[in-house]
């Protein structure tokens, strides 16, 4: 469970969340949505206690994360960033297991090697193992990357944005793994990403958090949340969810 | 528009009272009956004076040059291997004719510095535009192997104390007699006045001025070619002395904008200021030793320079 | 397969050694050799330390192009030499034993590149290039302020410092060396033992926060390190600004490894073997006594016009 009370975050002097109050349940896949600059990311990234809030405070299975020291805080959670930035010089193989490294720091064991090849091999990324990083394409990356958070083995994974400028093969690839990983009986995990395209929110994610505005405009399970009337507010535009093959698809009207 | 002239009268007046102080102080007391006043005054202050205030207004006009024709705020002659080339010119006229004429020296270190200059202007065409401050870097790290050449070929012909006069620039050395060849800069001035509306253009990138019918080549070559003449004589005469061509112009197109043929008079006239003040700071600090002019204006504009870095304001316009 | 490799660099500078040893040798034999091992070893350990504080600068800068001296590291040591001869006088500082000098001057450069690079590390991390230029910006600033101190001092005071801010591998200050080998051993090992969580910090500082890397202390700890050996190749030879980039570029293209366990030994390899080499061919067999510097950085100034150029493929 994550508790988030009266959160207050400002980045560069601007105030980013207002008072933000929400309850995230464990084993779901949620969803956090909202239009461009509603603050999500900040929002995750400050859930996953990388930015310090001015007030306010985020629990994560009843531990308040900021209180928490760096390398306690990455045995709770994982966090996949937006852009990774510069893109490491490394092989496939030592991407993941840097996902270890909050276990062993610095010196792995076997149980590590094996949790690492098990990442490998969830994710698909055998016959990729010895290539370079750099090499790959963005949606290998990308698998390379979630495969990576996925070995870090913590009860929470945050993802932001972990679909942007993917083909619908990869989306459909990483998305699908996901929601395995929240139906494992051994090993559950709770994940929480922000996700633009709101066809694949309806479909997959079983929790919905709507932001707007630095605020949270509703949360709860999808069905309650991923309506047409609730979409076309927080989006100030006409949207309409239907279901097309038994799947919710959302359009623009 | 009218409040354009007097402004600039105001900073006349201001250059003639720091001109009028750098004649009273030095050294030697001009109130000491024992000397002839008149004949310091004639062969050391009033040169020294006129020295200083050429070379600013020199290298702050070659500074505007260069800026608009590589598109980019943050660079300046001084840092892009424009002196490095000149001395390396020099070096090489003096190893293969020690006899020659100080014109046909000075010749040489322009061809050189011209060669310097155009070879930066090439690199800045391969450098990505994307990020206006890799192009300063590159050019810092250019200058610097065209120093290290400089540095190696003075070396293998004991010639490493001329480096060092060439490098640091300092007016305690001018005398009647020895200053003149600066005089060349008050005609390239001209030169540049008049094609201020041209250069003008080429800070808008090749493509825009090709198509409002400018012959860009040649305009570029004149305006490096003023760049080139103007730091041989610098460095021959006084030597090099960095951040003047970076500093001026900008703090001139922050105060009054971009119109060049507007800005020219201020750019000459405040960087005859500053490099007087330089000079005359230098003078002061440690009566009677004298600081050089350039270690007061490295100190002064670099911290100007990080300054223009970190200022949103500036870098918008890269 | 990389420590395969880094054996082979460390039995070729062995080699190298050697060679610069016994090359030529003649009577008096003694003589001789203690000369050129007093050289040898003030080559190896300016190598040794240039090397491996490049490589660790380049990690937490996260970029391959900097060296610790072309951000002013260098010269921030000399200003820090020139400062304590202004605070002391010439004679005083004269008086100083040159073990008591190094080592305050060490420590003052240690927590001068800690607060000043620190800043700048957590405040500029997103804009790269602006970070650099500021920090090659900041080393001609400090380079000027020093130029300008030194003119405060008397001619007499200006000459104690004035040896101290132009490289030159000939005039090696023995009474250094032995604080210097003392200081680089425990820079090695600092450097050994911060090599874990380099590793994590080289995926930039967000990712290495996410895998639980307190990365601001080890941006702290790291600098003081560099600063470290900084400290023992200036006050042996003088500021060296592209040595570093040479021997990083090289080892990270021997090893292909992300691992600073053997990067940095590698690296420290490198630069002593690029020295010694380089000191063996210019003055055994070309004769010239001076050049090895200025062939070092003009060779490191183009390395990093090519690097610079070649990013633009990317």
């Amino acid at each position: 469970m994550i508790e988030i009370n009266n959160l207050s975050v400002s980045r560069d002097g601007a105030r980013i969340l207002h008072d933000v109050t929400l309850n995230v349940p464990p084993g779901r896949l949620a969803a956090i949505i909202g239009p461009n600059g509603a603050g999500k990311s900040t929002l995750l990234h400050c859930m996953a206690g990388l930015l310090p809030p001015d007030c306010g405070q985020v629990l994560v299975n009843s531990r308040n994360i900021h209180a928490l020291s760096e390398a306690r805080r990455a045995l709770i959670l994982s966090l996949l960033t937006q852009a990774q930035g510069t893109i490491p010089r490394l092989s496939v193989q030592d991407l993941v297991a840097f996902g270890r490294w909050p276990h062993h720091r610095g010196r792995p064991t076997a149980t590590d090697r094996a949790i690492t090849a098990k990442a490998l091999a969830r994710f698909d990324l055998d016959q990729l193992a010895t290539r370079n990083v750099e090499t790959l394409s963005g949606g290998q990356r990308q698998r390379a990357f979630v495969a990576m958070a996925y070995a870090q083995s913590t009860p929470w994974m945050f993802l932001d944005e972990p679909l942007a400028a993917l083909d619908p093969k990869y989306v459909r690839d990483i998305m699908d793994r996901l929601r395995d990983m929240t139906g494992d009986k051994t090993g559950q995990r709770s994940i929480a990403l922000v996700l633009h395209d709101l066809s694949v929110a309806a479909r997959y994610a079983d929790f919905c958090i709507a932001m707007k505005a630095g605020r949270i405009i509703a949360a709860g399970p999808w069905r309650d949340i991923v309506t047409s009337d609730l979409l076309s507010d927080l989006y100030d535009t006409p949207l309409r969810v239907a279901q097309l093959d038994g799947v919710p698809v959302v359009m623009g009207l | 528009m009218r409040l354009f002239p007097r402004a600039l009268i105001g900073g006349l007046i201001g250059l003639f009272l720091l001109a009028g102080a750098s004649l009273l102080v030095g050294a030697t007391n001009l109130w000491n009956t024992q000397l002839d006043t008149g004949m310091v005054l004639a062969i050391s202050r009033v040169p020294r004076t006129l020295a200083a205030i050429l070379a600013g207004a020199g290298l702050a006009l070659a500074g505007v040059v260069v800026q608009q024709s590589v598109q980019n705020r943050l660079v300046d002659p001084g840092l892009i291997g424009t002196p490095e080339a000149a001395m390396l010119g020099l070096l090489a006229v003096t190893l293969l004719a020690p006899g020659a004429a100080l014109l046909v020296k000075m010749s040489v270190a322009s061809v050189s510095a011209l060669a310097g200059t155009a070879g930066f202007f090439l690199l800045a065409r391969l450098v990505p535009r994307r990020d206006p401050m890799l192009l300063p870097l590159v050019g810092l790290i250019y200058g610097g192997i065209l120093g290290a050449m400089a540095l190696w070929l003075a070396w293998m012909s004991d010639l490493v104390q001329f480096m060092g006069i060439w490098q640091t620039g300092e007016f305690s050395g001018v005398l009647r007699g020895r200053y003149e060849l600066l005089w060349i800069i008050a005609a390239l001035a001209v030169v540049l006045f008049i094609l201020a509306d041209r250069i003008t253009l080429l800070g808008l990138g090749e493509e825009y001025a090709r198509a409002l019918g400018l012959n860009y080549l040649q305009t570029v070559l004149l305006g490096l070619g003023c760049v080139a003449v103007t730091f041989a004589v610098v460095v021959v005469t006084v030597g090099a002395m960095p951040f003047v061509g970076l500093v001026v112009p900008n703090i001139v197109s922050r105060w009054r904008g971009d119109n060049l043929r507007r800005n020219l008079p201020w750019v000459a006239l405040l960087g005859a200021l500053f490099v007087l003040g330089a000079d005359l700071l230098g003078r002061v600090v440690r009566w009677p030793y004298e600081i050089p002019a350039a270690t007061i204006f490295a100190v002064l504009g670099a911290g100007l320079f990080l300054w223009l870095l970190h200022n949103r304001k500036v870098r918008r316009h890269g | 397969m990389a420590e395969r490799r880094l054996v082979a660099l460390g039995v070729a500078v062995l080699g190298l050694c050697a060679v610069f040893l016994l090359w030529n040798l003649r009577a008096p034999i003694g003589l001789i050799l203690e000369l050129r091992a007093e050289k040898l070893a003030a080559l190896v350990m300016v190598g040794a330390a240039t090397g491996a504080a490049t490589v660790i600068f380049q990690t937490i800068a996260t970029n391959r192009l900097l060296t610790p001296g072309i951000v002013g590291f260098d010269a921030l040591f000399v200003f820090t030499q020139t400062m304590l001869v202004l605070a002391l006088g010439g004679a005083g500082y004269v008086a100083l034993a040159g073990t008591v000098k190094f080592v305050v001057e060490a420590a003052v450069l240690m927590a001068a590149a800690m607060a000043l690079f620190g800043i700048l590390f957590r405040n500029g991390a997103e804009d790269m290039i602006r970070m650099i230029l500021t920090g090659v910006i900041l080393g001609v600033l400090l380079r000027g302020l020093a130029g300008f101190a030194q003119r405060l001092l008397d001619p007499s005071e200006f000459a104690v410092v004035q040896q101290a801010s132009i490289a030159s591998f000939n005039a090696v200050d023995p009474e250094m060396s032995g604080i210097a080998a003392l200081v680089l051993i425990c820079g090695l090992g600092a450097a050994l033992w911060l090599a874990p969580r380099l590793d994590v910090a080289a995926l930039g500082r967000v990712q290495a926060r996410v895998l639980g890397l307190d990365h601001d202390r080890l941006v702290l700890t790291s600098l003081g390190v560099v600063a470290a050996l900084v400290a023992v190749s200036t006050a042996l030879v003088g500021p060296v600004t592209f040595l570093g980039l040479l021997a990083a570029s090289f080892a990270h293209a021997l090893l292909r490894d992300h691992r600073h366990s053997v990067l940095i030994p590698a690296a420290a390899l490198m630069g002593a073997a690029i020295l010694v080499a380089g000191q063996a061919v210019f003055e055994r067999l070309l004769g010239l006594q001076s050049a090895l510097a200025v062939i070092v950085e003009f060779a490191g100034g183009l390395l990093f016009l090519a690097l610079v150029l070649g990013r633009r493929a990317r």
